[in-house]
């Protein structure tokens, strides 16, 4: 005669072993997983891409030109109004390079033959959306480009722009 | 007394040999080739006995072999390369180039590697086809077509992980494009895409990822895989192939017969290698392996095309919003080849090539649909249809996702109903119908893809491409 014990939950001695070794191996899963993601998780490398960039002195760019930075892999945009914005150069479709093209004012990508104008706004798909920007700062008269964070959006809009509101 | 404890010979050489080889050899009779079979490692993933009928090339084609064989080739060539080569953004392309230059047979090695890797994609993609047309996937096999998918996505990625490895400009800029088609999933895509990367973009950092999944991860998850997957075919063997009138092929009589293994399957399989060894060898002393400029992650070359396995999907992007063109169409097809071994299989025989006559006709049908429907919808694209343009108040998503993909999905209904009515055949003989038009408008796209679209990816023709 064997005699399975009950508590008053319902729960037998038996049930209860198996559930907490289940409970038990689960969580060591979990864990697992865990340490497993955050040790292949990307490591960011100061000083390079993804730090702060000093684009140089608001005078340095003429209203209504384009400036590409190889190292921090943007254009330093500066609109006719004024206005700066910077342009990651990887493009909305598939991750290619865009060079800007001068002769024709628009940045046309050599891969799937996107298109943007200078501000970024798409002229031709397959891009889905305009050119991802990041953040840019004036102190003192410098232009900083913060390339932590590419910064996605559906539209461009004038509120992108910043002014170099102190000289004015 | 002694001799009842124990009865092993006095000779001490003949003791050292049947102490590693327990069973005569060569084997006496049948049963002796039986036991050799089902005792020695690597012989007895197969069965010790089998239909004759099996053995019959032109049913399996030996693809299934071919797969492991290039498996083998790929492990031993690729353990070698290894020993020449760091994976290292500052020093992988020097490695290439003194591979091709100074390591002896460095070259050589290396195409064979290369051509291999390739050829299995191929390889496991025809496999694929042939158990799907002699109906291979029925009860009780319908897992192992589930590991046979999954063994066909691992090769992929095994593919695409070693296509970086060389840091040229066609590496560097293949596996852009085609990391990019992850950061489309919804939600997760670009986390998803860091993670591999090891960031934004492709760098350092993703050589070193891709150089251990590519040696480490991948070839150890195929290998328990294809275990698994040929330990699956001993146990439910294989299909007996039969022909049109339920007879069945390569036999005589009612009886299906039945041979030993050794000779008879080994003999064939040891032939077969040394025969697609030789071709590889042969192939890959004249066709070198291609290796572009070192990787210049300033400069995307035009055009920029993926590896040509994914030059299908890519050209699919090139039509649609990237979440369809990237996520939703390939997840579809992907979900439906999984899901067909589990659908009702209505005929009576099994081992049929195309199932009966009237499914070789429709099969001939699928065909021709997708060779004229699949160019003339690329055109038409290409050249007249701008559907955001149309309905510029509707999102891309929309106007160039669901809308044109629900146009397709109905097309596809049509087409199911329409052959199905005309043959007056039954459902399964439609979806091999279906099953060949995809596949076939499948084929068509990766052509367009890597032979018809030249710089900025315009259409045009292959002399100009190629």
């Amino acid at each position: 005669m064997t005699q399975v014990t009950t508590t008053e939950s319902g729960v037998s001695r038996r049930d209860f072993l198996k559930i907490a070794w289940g409970a038990a191996g689960a969580l060591a899963l979990v864990e697992a997983a865990g340490v497993g993601l955050s040790f292949f998780s990307p490591r960011v490398v100061e000083g390079e891409f993804g730090g702060i960039f000093d684009a140089g002195a608001v005078d340095s760019f003429a209203v209504g030109s384009v400036t590409p930075f190889t190292q921090g892999r943007f254009y330093i945009v500066r609109m006719p109004d004024g206005g700066f914005l910077a342009l990651y150069r990887k493009c909305t479709h598939l991750g290619c390079a865009v060079p800007w093209n001068p002769a024709e004012g628009r940045f046309v990508c050599p891969c799937h033959a996107s298109a943007f104008e200078m501000d970024g706004t798409v002229i031709n798909p397959p891009a889905p959306r305009p050119l991802d920007r990041f953040q840019v700062t004036i102190v003192d008269g410098m232009v900083k480009v913060d390339t932590g964070k590419a910064i996605s959006r559906d539209k461009t809009s004038s509120d992108d722009l910043v002014y170099a509101g102190g000289a004015v | 007394m002694t001799d009842q404890l124990d009865p092993r010979p006095e000779d001490l050489k003949q003791r050292v040999w049947e102490s590693i080889q327990r069973d005569e050899l060569p084997p006496r009779d049948d049963r002796g080739r039986m036991r050799v079979v089902m005792n020695n490692l690597v012989l007895h993933l197969h069965p010790s006995k089998i239909s004759k009928a099996t053995l019959k090339f032109t049913y399996t084609w030996g693809l299934g072999g071919l797969a492991l064989l290039l498996v083998m080739i790929l492990s031993f060539t690729g353990v070698m390369l290894m020993f020449v080569y760091t994976p290292s953004s500052d020093t992988a392309y020097q490695d290439m180039l003194s591979l091709q230059t100074e390591v002896r047979f460095g070259q050589f090695i290396r195409n064979i590697h290369h051509w291999s890797g390739n050829l299995l994609v191929v390889v496991a993609f025809l496999h694929m086809l042939r158990v799907f047309f002699t109906g291979g996937f029925r009860t009780p096999r319908e897992f192992n077509w589930i590991l046979g998918l999954l063994l066909l996505l691992l090769i992929v990625a095994a593919n695409f992980t070693g296509y970086l490895l060389p840091w040229d400009q066609l590496a560097y800029w293949a596996v852009t494009v085609g990391s990019s088609l992850l950061s489309f999933v919804p939600l997760i895509g670009e986390e998803l895409r860091n993670f591999l990367l090891g960031g934004p973009e492709v760098s350092g950092a993703t050589l070193t990822n891709f150089y251990g999944l590519h040696v480490a991860i991948i070839p150890l998850t195929l290998m328990g895989i294809i275990s698994f997957h040929i330990w699956r075919v001993r146990k439910d063997s294989l299909s007996i192939p039969h022909k049109l009138d339920g007879s069945v092929d390569g036999a005589t009589g009612h009886q299906i017969e039945k041979v030993t293994t050794l000779p008879h399957l080994v003999s064939r399989e040891l032939a077969f290698a040394l025969v697609m060894t030789g071709a590889i060898l042969l192939w890959s002393v004249w066709v070198d392996a291609p290796l572009e400029d070192a990787a210049n992650p300033d400069h995307s070359p035009n055009p920029a095309k993926a590896a040509w396995y994914f030059m299908g999907l890519q050209e699919l992007l090139l039509h649609f919003h990237p979440v369809f063109g990237a996520i939703i169409i390939p997840a579809l097809g992907l979900g439906m080849l999984a899901f067909l071994p589990y659908q009702r299989f209505d005929m009576s025989a099994e081992g049929v090539w195309f199932r009966s006559q009237k499914g070789r006709r429709m099969a001939y049908v699928g065909v021709l649909t997708a060779l004229i429907a699949v160019p003339l919808l690329v055109l038409w694209d290409e050249y007249y249809l701008d559907l955001p343009g149309k309905f510029p108040n509707l999102p891309t998503a929309v106007s160039n996702g669901w809308l044109p993909l629900a146009a397709l999905l109905l097309m596809l209904i049509g087409y199911f109903d329409g052959v199905k009515r005309l043959f007056r055949a039954t459902a399964c003989e439609t979806r091999q119908s279906v099953f060949v038009l995809l596949v076939t408008a499948f084929i068509v796209l990766t052509v367009i893809g890597v032979a018809f679209r030249g710089e900025g990816m315009t259409l045009t023709v292959p002399w100009e491409v190629l």
